[in-house]
């Protein structure tokens, strides 16, 4: 018998990742390789991620800094082009847009929030034109009144008064520059918002009220999320399904309470035990050793194998794939397929 | 009725900035400005002030050729500051003499403006090939002295224009050569500011919604780097006034018949030793003042438009 769950992952997708990859070329300019005899460094931030995010739903990328989650992001809007590997937004292939005008249908259906609401906001523009911005740019409202009109809407929509339009981003706080961005992001009306660590500048209480302000978003608007963050707290309260990456990798994918309850993958118990324990449970907690390898030199077979407390020479040897257990969960870790194949 | 209050708005936000509030601590910047802004109008208000047309020949007579000032025996109250060889009115020619400093100053300095923000964004933000072409063109250009680029291109122009063209375009030629030989500083100081700018987020966010590059550039990134522009641009104004004064000093710029200060020093530098001092001091005294009072705006600016001293 189907659970409610299966039915709801039956209708497609509406973000589907595939194989994607993303290299930078990091090498040290033509002369100085041929002069110096250094050679070329390829820096691998993403390393083939697949994942899928369903219509209504949130899912959150998380690890620590460095392990590419912010490229993931900037892969999927279209800001970095891939390396390898395919992104289709609601059964459309991205790269095979190839004019302005097909590109723009894609893009108004998408959206971004950034982390740091200090830099995301023009200092030299009015909020009005930083949130009807969107609305002119793709065309979707004619004459200044109107965009004025649906401007105001949007600044009320987020909590902030239509009145707010004629000032400048440093008139405002924090959170409410997290406000105007967000309400920059729901101008053209997106079905699809990719949310960069929208949270992690701002103070703890203002992050809540941005948090549930989003929730509110998303059920009123059916909004899917891309919620990028290295806060577990926030991602617990955020997500649907979460994806834990480490050096460009996915190394676990599952619904956020298996995540939270039962995690599989080392790291992914790793990250859970770096969450301070208030109550004092005595829950058994493993210090963290050992700190991000550099991506330009990652290491041989299963990269979290320099810091896993499990590790064998299997893991040093060859890499693991990310494999679907019985109950839905992905993770790649050669130790839980061994014993899931028992 | 919104632009109107927008307007007012702006207004009101300049009288309650930290900009202002600085200008009017500084008794020095006031002076600078008023003295700024009396010459400029008393240059181009000219033709009504003035108490001679010396730019029309029908009314010199030469034999009021080396009248001293008013304040000699000689003197009359007809030329206030004396006159040339000509019989041209000091004081006149100063005031239509300016008015030609200052008009090849602003000129070319917007045309260096114009021309180095866009090759400063440009370069800065497309990076790559475009950007170490411009850049190295511009390396090569600031290893000459501008006097020098100036010197070529005018006399490029003496030998290209035919001679009866010649007098007219001389304003023009000037104004080209000293634009060209004042964008680098505009180009460097842009493309350094365009390359912290793009990395913004407000840069990416209007990439998502793909605006394109020139909007972005235009629109979003230039208002960020203007504050830079515009102090360059003042002091390049002083830099400019006294290029145009060395090129016709030395003959090669705007011609006698319509005298700029340079122009009415290097006619009056060879009557200093035959006693007619005026001719030659009242025209590089009004220049000194000029180049002075707008360094001293520039020199401000910069200061007011620095976060670091604020």
């Amino acid at each position: 018998m189907a659970t409610p769950d299966q039915l709801k992952t039956n209708t497609p997708p509406l973000l589907r990742v595939t194989g994607l990859k993303r290299y930078f070329d990091v090498s040290e300019p033509f002369l100085n390789r041929l002069l110096e005899g250094k050679s070329r460094l390829i820096l691998k931030a993403v390393i083939g991620i697949d994942f899928k995010i369903n219509r209504g739903q949130t899912f959150a990328l998380v690890g620590e800094s460095g392990c590419g989650k912010s490229t993931v992001a900037n892969l999927v809007v279209g800001l970095y082009q891939p390396t390898a590997g395919k992104i289709e937004f609601d059964g459309i292939d991205v790269a095979s847009l190839t004019s302005r005008a097909q590109m723009a249908l894609l893009r108004r259906r998408m959206a971004m929030i950034f982390q740091d609401p200090y830099a995301s906001l023009n200092p030299r523009w009015r909020v009005d034109a930083i949130v009807s911005e969107p609305i002119r740019a793709f065309g979707l409202l004619k004459g200044t009144q109107a965009i004025f009109q649906r401007t105001g809407e949007l600044l009320a929509q987020v909590g902030l008064s239509p009145a707010d339009g004629e000032k400048y981003p440093h008139e405002f706080s924090g959170g409410q520059r997290q406000r105007i961005s967000i309400a920059r992001a729901l101008a053209s009306e997106p079905d699809f918002i990719v949310c960069d660590e929208p949270t992690s500048a701002l103070d703890v209480s203002v992050q809540a009220q941005i948090l549930n302000l989003m929730k509110g978003l998303q059920k009123k608007f059916d909004l899917s999320y891309l919620f990028i963050s290295h806060d577990l707290a926030v991602v617990r309260h955020m997500a649907d399904r979460v994806g834990v990456m480490y050096l460009g990798q996915l190394c676990e994918v599952a619904p956020v309470d298996a995540i939270f309850d039962s995690p599989l993958h080392p790291y992914t118990r790793l990250l859970l035990d770096t969450i301070p324990d208030p109550e004092l449970t005595g829950r058994s907690s493993q210090p963290v050793t050992g700190e991000i390898p550099n991506p330009i030199d990652p290491p041989s077979g299963c990269a979290f194998h320099p810091r896993c407390p499990e590790s064998t020479d299997k893991c040093r040897r060859e890499g693991p794939e990310l494999t679907t257990l019985d109950s839905g969960v992905q993770v790649a870790c050669h130790a839980i397929s061994a014993s899931s194949e028992k | 009725m919104k632009s109107v209050l927008r307007i007012q708005d702006t207004v009101y936000r300049f009288f309650d900035s930290d900009i202002w509030y600085s200008f009017k601590k500084s008794k020095v910047t006031i002076a600078a400005a008023c003295v700024t802004v009396i010459m400029i109008l008393s240059a181009f208000t000219a033709p009504w002030i003035a108490p001679h047309n010396t730019f029309d020949p029908a009314t010199l007579d030469l034999m009021d050729a080396f009248t001293p000032p008013v304040w000699y025996e000689d003197g009359t109250p007809k030329f206030l500051l004396g006159t040339d060889d000509q019989g041209r009115d000091i004081f006149s020619t100063i005031l239509y003499g300016s008015r030609i400093s200052l008009f090849v100053a602003f000129a070319s300095m917007l045309l260096a403006m114009i021309l180095g923000v866009t090759l400063g964004l440009v370069s800065g933000y497309l990076g790559g090939a475009i950007e170490s072409i411009i850049m190295r063109i511009a390396d090569v250009q600031i290893s000459f002295p501008a006097i020098l680029i100036v010197l070529l291109i005018s006399g490029l122009a003496r030998s290209v224009l035919p001679n009866v063209r010649h007098e007219e375009m001389a304003v023009w030629v000037l104004i080209f050569a000293i634009g060209i030989s004042n964008w680098v500083h505009f180009a460097r100081t842009v493309r350094g500011s365009t390359m912290v700018e793009k990395n913004m987020e407000y840069v990416q966010s209007a990439r998502v919604i793909g605006r394109r590059r020139a909007t972005i550039m235009f629109r979003h990134i230039l208002p960020n780097v203007m504050g830079p522009v515009l102090v360059i641009g003042t002091i390049g104004l002083a830099v400019a006034v006294l290029t145009e004064a060395t090129i016709s000093f030395l003959g090669v710029g705007v011609p006698p018949t319509e005298p700029s200060l340079g122009t009415l020093i290097r006619i009056g530098q060879s009557f200093l030793f035959a006693g007619e001092w005026w001719i030659v001091i009242f025209p590089g005294v009004a220049l000194v003042i000029l180049v002075l009072a707008v360094n001293l705006l520039g020199d401000w600016m910069r200061d007011a438009l620095n976060p670091k001293l604020r």
